[in-house]
């Protein structure tokens, strides 16, 4: 699961090199429209995700077109900190009592958990939808981006977006296009998140999206295998810290072995590197 | 002659800052609230300004100057917690000298702690630096939540309590002051130029003998010492410490008003510290109850239409006279 909140993280900074705050809130955001969709609308599960990631997907293509494309010319430093006041709007926006409220809510199974067994392994049906759901989205994500117009268009604007541009490529749409799409595996990434932990607030999103956008440095960051890689070390890191330290300390743990890694390979384990121009 | 005149110019703003504020609450025309506002604004002055020497001088992205905050402030806390009482209460003097003495171990040990980090992390650059120090900075709040498993009077998650509340206007304004004053003087001598060169091309600086990684280490380090001694202050402040006041979201904070006053600005940065501190707290009075709530709303909009408006930050290159060096960039 984080490796999905991770991809678009790494999509977006691969190709407007933007530590995008407000994607853990995208992804907060679409948890709580899986939860009024399965409450008030009792949409059946394909249906809830589609409603999750559509909407994260508009509500990033909104947060681009406002607050970020504006400053695309500006110091780096400036969007980042409009992504840090982005993130924080959506949180304290949402936690009014107008909009979603500052509680915590009760996410509804939408189906029972069943313990299912494989060949000695032991899981629950929830693991193997969240397994299922990320691998399929995995999955057509690769196919987009190696096999497609506008997933060529992406690589290119990630190498050199002036030269793209002079190609014909529109620069504009193709950045749009990234922010839905990362925004839309995070809306997937929200559900299967309310499915997994049944209780959501408007903050759930700032440590999961912390934890992901350190997933995909630790992989290194702007490349799509890396972001799956860095999620699965740091789901498991964390999982050994609960069971063999205490779990007081998990979420130091991923951030010791991020450093650890930068240090022995200052790009991410599967980053290239990337000399800086003069 | 000189050093008299150079005490004087340490003295006057001090008296300037504080004096006033002092007179009107002994008036009762300030109440205790608001003069407690007015030090938060001179503790977050001071760690703002380390922020810039960091980032808006020396060029090095850090993401983790509330970790460098709690390192000072929980030094500083154990030693006066340890130190005041002995001499009693009677000996003003002692107390003020066991105050300013761990004021200063706190900066020492998160300039200390900062060398630590610095010297392996400083390889890193731009986002990279950044993330790693926001990694820091988790790491610090966590240890900062687990602190009573090896130092029981640190509290823990519990946050510390019994810390002698000794931070008053004049030593609040006092600091203020003094980190100004140090901060200009480092930023216009050659310490300071090396680390504007450093911040603009690397290679060049390097190619005019300046020791890139040294310098980076030494504004690194020089700017979380601020943070420490602001820490120090803030412990004694609020006369209790918990951790989540110095987890990464602080950070940000910080981040936040340098940017906002403008990277590589003092001016900025002063203006931009009381201005956010009085802004939050202001908004508390301002609005009505049921609409408290709105507070971070707004915030966060001012922020970005402020970026939008102004990319460079409030006050761009513009400085107050004082602040500025003999040969103006």
């Amino acid at each position: 699961m984080y490796a999905l909140i991770a991809l678009g993280y790494t999509m977006v900074y691969g190709i407007v090199r933007l530590i995008n705050f407000a994607h853990g809130d995208v992804f907060m955001v679409a948890a709580f429209l899986a939860l009024y969709s399965i409450e008030r609308f009792h949409l059946p599960l394909p249906a809830v995700i589609a409603v999750s990631a559509g909407g994260a997907a508009l509500l990033a293509v909104l947060i681009e077109a406002v607050a970020y494309r504006p400053l695309r010319n500006a110091p780096k430093i400036a969007a980042l900190i409009t992504a840090i006041g982005v993130s924080l709007f959506l949180e304290y926006f949402t936690a009014l009592h107008q909009v979603f409220g500052p509680n915590y809510y009760a996410f509804p199974r939408p189906f029972d958990v069943v313990s299912l067994d494989a060949g000695g392994i032991s899981f629950t049906n929830i693991q193997g939808i969240i397994l299922l759901v990320t691998l399929a989205s995995l999955g057509s994500l690769q196919y987009v981006v190696h096999r497609t117009k506008v997933g060529r268009a992406m690589r290119a604007v990630s190498q050199d977006m002036v030269t793209a541009a002079l190609m014909g490529v529109n620069v504009n749409a193709v950045i749009s296009f990234t922010f839905a799409l990362g925004a839309a595996l995070a809306g997937i990434g929200g559900v299967l998140y309310g499915i997994a932990y049944p209780q959501i607030n408007t903050f759930m999103g700032v440590m999961p999206g912390l934890k992901a956008f350190t997933a995909a440095v630790l992989g290194g960051i702007g490349s799509i295998p890396g972001a799956v890689l860095g999620a699965l070390i740091m789901g498991q890191s964390e999982t050994m810290t609960t069971a063999y330290l205490s779990s007081t300390y998990r979420d130091g743990i991923a951030f010791v072995l991020l450093i650890a890694v930068l240090l022995w390979k200052p790009t991410g384990i599967l980053g290239k590197l990337r000399t800086e121009k003069v | 002659m000189t050093f008299l005149k150079n005490i004087g110019k340490a003295v006057v703003p001090i008296l300037l800052l504080s004096v006033p504020v002092m007179y009107l609450s002994s008036r009762e025309i300030l109440n205790p609230y608001w003069v407690q506002i007015y030090q938060q604004a001179c503790v977050v002055a001071i760690s703002a300004l380390g922020l810039n020497l960091i980032y808006g001088f020396t060029g090095l992205f850090s993401l983790g100057h509330a970790a460098f905050l709690g390192a000072g402030a929980y030094t500083a806390a154990l030693l006066t917690k340890l130190y005041v009482g002995a001499y009693g209460d009677e000996a003003v003097l002692a107390t003020a000298a066991v105050f300013s003495g761990s004021l200063l171990a706190g900066g020492i040990a998160a300039a200390a702690l900062a060398f630590l980090v610095g010297v392996p992390a400083l390889r890193l650059t731009s986002d990279y630096l950044g993330i790693a120090t926001l990694g820091f900075g988790v790491i610090m709040k966590v240890l900062f939540d687990n602190a009573d498993t090896f130092l029981p009077s640190m509290g823990g998650a519990r946050g510390m309590t019994g810390i002698p509340r000794l931070t008053g206007v004049p030593w609040a304004a006092g600091g203020l002051v003094a980190a100004v004053l140090v901060m200009r003087n480092l930023v216009h001598s050659s310490y300071g130029r090396a680390l504007v060169a450093v911040r603009e091309d690397e290679t060049a600086a390097a190619a005019t003998g300046i020791d890139v990684s040294r310098y980076k280490v030494i504004g690194f380090t020089a700017g979380c010492a601020f943070a420490g001694v602001a820490g120090g202050l803030y412990a004694h402040l609020y006369a209790f410490l918990h951790p989540s006041t110095f987890d990464f979201l602080k950070s940000f904070d910080v981040l936040m008003i340098v940017v906002l006053g403008g990277l590589g600005n003092m001016t900025g940065t002063l203006v931009a510290s009381f201005g956010w501190v009085f802004l939050l707290e202001g908004m508390r009075v301002v609005l009505p109850p049921e609409y408290i709530e709105f507070r971070w709303v707004l915030i966060p909009l001012l922020l970005i239409v402020t970026m939008l408006a102004r990319p460079q930050g409030l006050f761009g290159l513009r400085e107050f006279p004082l602040l500025r060096g003999r040969v103006y960039r």
